[in-house]
């Protein structure tokens, strides 16, 4: 992602269709800002602020929470990986996809029946109030970070290899452009046009995946065996492309940190804030319940999709070319799109803008839905419940949420120059693994478990994020290694990159331990009030 | 009570005392509602995760097995994938449909009267 000359000839190709490129970007601009406004216009209270009014149907809250998850990390990042890969870029997408089921049977219908505006309102309900909703608010805003980090990184590299932009000041200038619409989305247009703009990414995406899957089947007659065996020849690789082990098979530990890995993804999903906010703009559990239903079809067509991008990228564009522009691959679904048009045809140039254009808009959106769950939690949590101990007006509680957003997106654009040149793939699996380790562990024993008490939420929440964080902190992620933050530095014990395998067991671990340890009777009548609401939907609005 | 959540905009029916839910949690009706929930979620939640455990562990350590060919350039561990997919589309499709006609049910009932519309 340097400045070498390979790099530069290989952004030249995309650079010159940057007009196009830009153009169609600004459509997209100019279209969701127009949502926006008109989503701001009918936005009056709190209900509509957090929750978008909790008027969306199923199948629109579906394609929204298809919109919010899939980031430009699964777009580009998955493709990528099978691109270089092969068959364990494919093990990601697996992950990503069997969590819903967690979502599913576990979270998403009690939440929605006894929550109201974040992850807090169910983690504290029958906990004492200030203390825990701290916890659920420091944990939701440091996995929104991260995630957001990962967004504004990877939207550096997409923008100087697509529009040749490699200087440090044009860099921070879209990093700036980015957090700046943001904070129109989030502020204007609240949870509604939030929502809406995950919809018209969501559409794009799945349109531009599709397109690209077609004509890709089309160069192979539809014949699958055909298009494998293409992508194991043109790869290098032979045979071995398209088992397991390219990627995760180079030793005992590596094979350690994959396992890892699949427990960060496939427990992580149900704790992601952005996600769970995402639950409360429906009517009704049932509703809540066709959302996940929706969004489990859409992103499991969507992963399906990916294996025919990085397979058919594989099989078409040599992998020293991929790795020319991309080292991680994150740039060869854009390269396909090139390739499948004709490199020096006008519909190639035309495909290649589109499909840029639409993992421009899918960074924008899912960095808006992170920063509404993170600014929502301060507001709702922090700033409402713990600081102002709920005597605050919803206007002033607003007023909280919107300021938050604002700091939120200076942060981000400081954190965004910053982190640039990190690891993608590493900080969002961080994500993942601290919403497994801190926000799962405590969410299912609030609902599930009837001894659980504020000791044992505190030590699961706390326990999860300091153990998680810590490890990687002391990980190759950030020491020790060529690929590191800190290749310079070498202060690494702990030999995995995720580290979920340890964290999560021990955030379960530290809730039971916590909740036995603790001398304080539960809470038993606000326990039946939780049970029988997050099952039945009394009281719920 | 703490009151931690401001009044909301629409005033629906006041929510039932701490007794009431008690009572609610304590009886027969749902007890039925709560088992038809996790006898149903709970096992199949440990069966999804072991299934997908068990993929990953084949891919860890059984390379051999899972490069098997099966037809044309189709392998082992292709066809494993994909299953989890399916296996993920059918549990949510059971679900839904478990959900409809056990869960449903049973927490409209406790709804509508616990809110006092029966």
């Amino acid at each position: 992602m340097s400045t070498a000359p390979h790099a530069l000839l290989a952004a030249g190709e995309a650079s010159r269709h940057r007009p196009l490129i830009i153009t169609l970007f600004a459509v997209f601009v100019a279209a969701t800002l127009v949502i926006t406004v008109w989503a701001g216009r009918r936005t009056r209270g709190a209900a509509d602020f957090y929750a978008g009014g909790r008027q969306f149907t199923g199948f629109q809250n579906g394609l929204a929470v298809s919109g919010d998850y899939m980031s430009a990390a699964s777009f580009l990042g998955i493709a990528g990986a099978i691109a270089l890969f092969g068959y364990d870029g494919f093990l990601y997408s697996i992950g990503f996809l069997v969590a819903w089921l967690v979502a599913l049977l576990l979270v998403a219908e009690p939440l929605r029946n006894s929550g109201r505006y974040t992850m807090g309102d169910v983690l504290a309900y029958r906990m004492r109030q200030r203390p825990v909703r701290t916890a659920a608010g420091v944990s939701t805003i440091v996995v929104s970070i991260f995630y957001l980090l990962a967004q504004m990184a990877g939207a550096g590299v997409l923008v100087s290899l697509l529009l040749g932009i490699t200087s440090d000041g044009g860099r921070i200038g879209i990093v700036a452009l980015v957090c700046v619409l943001m904070i129109v989305y989030v502020t204007v247009g609240g949870m509604k046009g939030t929502t809406w703009v995950q919809m018209v990414k969501a559409v794009l995406l799945i349109a531009g995946a599709l397109l690209l899957t077609l004509l890709v089947l089309l160069k192979f007659h539809f014949d699958v065996s055909d298009l494998l065996g293409s992508a194991a020849g043109t790869s290098g690789k032979g045979t071995a492309f398209l088992e397991p082990g390219l990627k995760f098979g180079a030793s005992g530990t590596t094979k350690l940190d994959f396992l890892s890995l699949g427990l960060a993804l496939v427990l992580g999903t149900a704790g992601l804030p952005h996600i769970l906010i995402r639950f409360y703009t429906v009517p009704t559990a049932k509703a809540a319940r066709t959302s996940v239903i929706w969004a489990i079809g859409l992103i499991g067509a969507f992963y399906l999709m990916t294996l025919a991008l990085g397979f058919g990228a594989a099989a078409l564009i040599k992998p020293a070319e991929i790795t020319a522009s991309n080292k991680a691959g994150n740039t060869a679904a854009p390269l396909l799109a090139l390739h499948l048009g004709g490199v020096d045809s006008s519909w190639g140039a035309a495909l290649l803008a589109g499909i840029s254009a639409v993992a421009f808009a899918t960074i924008l959106a899912v960095v808006a839905g992170l920063t509404l769950a993170s600014s929502s939690s301060f507001a709702h949590d922090i700033y409402a419940n713990v600081i102002k101990r709920g005597t605050a007006s919803e206007k002033q509680e607003l007023g909280a949420a919107r300021w938050a957003t604002v700091g939120i997106g200076a942060v981000s654009v400081v954190l965004g120059a910053l982190a640039r040149d990190l690891n993608v793939a590493g900080l969002v699996a961080l994500a993942f693994a601290v919403a497994a380790s801190a926000n799962l562990p405590t969410l299912l024993f609030s609902l599930f478990w009837k001894r659980f008490t504020t000791t044992g939420a505190l030590w699961s929440i706390y326990g999860g994020l300091v153990v998680a964080v810590g490890l990687v902190l002391f990980s190759p992620v950030v020491s020790g290694a060529p690929t590191s933050m800190f290749p310079g530095a070498d202060f690494h014990w702990f030999p995995l990159e995720n580290p979920g395998l340890v964290s999560i067991p021990a955030g379960f671990l530290l809730g039971v331990v916590g909740t036995l340890l603790s001398k304080e009777t539960p809470d038993r009548a606000k326990y039946a009030e939780l049970e029988v609401r997050s099952l039945t939907g009394t009281g719920a609005h | 009570m703490a009151t931690e959540t401001p009044p909301p905009a629409k005033t629906p029916a006041p929510l039932p005392s701490g007794e009431e839910f008690v009572a609610e949690q304590e009886s027969a009706e749902f007890g039925e509602l709560r088992r038809a929930h996790r006898s149903f979620a709970f096992p199949l939640t440990g069966a999804f995760i072991a299934w997908y455990l068990l993929y990953v562990l084949l891919s860890n350590y059984a390379g051999g097995f899972m490069g098997t060919r099966l037809f044309g350039n189709v392998n082992v561990a292709l066809v494993l994938g994909l299953a989890q997919f399916l296996t993920t589309f059918l549990i949510a499709w059971w679900y839904a449909r478990h959900a409809a006609a056990q869960l449903d049910p049973r927490a409209e009932a406790i709804k509508s009267r616990m809110e006092g519309r029966v």
